[in-house]
């Protein structure tokens, strides 16, 4: 499974859901790889992704997809990226 | 790389800012200053919150503020700037902010070692207001487990 996460520059916001993505995948046993990029490369890092984890600001940007798109508010918060995942994959 | 140092010119304690811009500003004094950037990086920070929004608001009170690699990068490194006053930045859910993380990278794909080492920090949700009521430049490296 394919999960990208999506911020402005690719470096930051989305640099910190992927760490913290990957802690909660492993914490939950799925096996998933899971990529940073940024808004701009949405087309070609995206189109077989299944997850994609991003802020409001980039729903728009993002656009249609197959993928599903779940918008995080507190990039710290584990317990809101385990229920919004666990949603989302479950 | 692992988080760059945090020398004291790359602090700034209770800083005046009167909005978001100026409290950007802030953090790219406090990257130039500490060696980090040129001086047009800041600029290019409050650039990317214009283009793309406050999205960089990443939590409750703190933003990580940064740009894009580019030549006024000099190397990695990383600012901390506590506001006397919390300014919004217009996210819907994490204003106002006290907390400013400046982050400078030389290159993308390397940095992810240093971003597993802030979530490292900041996934301890009491750092950000200990953080806001930091009252030295090594009570701040002391919370983020950094050196000078």
């Amino acid at each position: 499974m394919k999960i990208v996460t999506i911020c402005g520059a690719g470096i930051g916001s989305s640099g910190i859901l992927k760490v913290n993505a990957e802690r909660v995948l492993a914490r939950l046993d799925i096996e998933a790889d899971v990529v940073a990029a940024d808004v701009a490369s949405i087309g070609t890092v995206a189109d077989d992704a299944q997850v994609i984890l991003t802020s409001q600001e980039f729903v728009e940007a993002i656009g249609a997809t197959f993928a599903d798109v779940i918008v995080i508010q507190n990039h710290f918060d584990q317990a809101e990226l385990t229920e919004k995942l666990q949603r989302s994959l479950g | 790389m692992a988080l760059p140092s945090l020398p004291d010119s790359a602090v700034v304690i209770a800083a005046d800012a009167p909005d978001w811009r100026a409290a950007v500003l802030r953090a790219g004094d406090a990257l130039s200053a500490s060696g980090s950037t040129r001086d047009g990086y800041g600029d290019e920070m409050v650039r990317m919150i214009e283009e793309h929004g406050p999205y960089v608001v990443i939590a409750p009170g703190l933003v990580l503020a940064h740009a894009r690699p580019d030549e006024s990068v000099l190397q990695d490194g990383l600012a901390v700037v506590t506001l006397a006053e919390p300014v919004p930045f217009g996210h819907p859910h994490n204003d106002p902010v006290s907390v400013v993380l400046g982050l400078a990278v030389k290159s993308v794909g390397g940095h992810l070692e240093s971003i597993a080492d802030l979530a490292n920090v900041f996934n301890d949700a009491s750092v950000i207001p200990a953080l806001a009521a930091a009252a030295s430049a090594d009570e701040v490296r002391r919370l983020m487990g950094m050196t000078a």
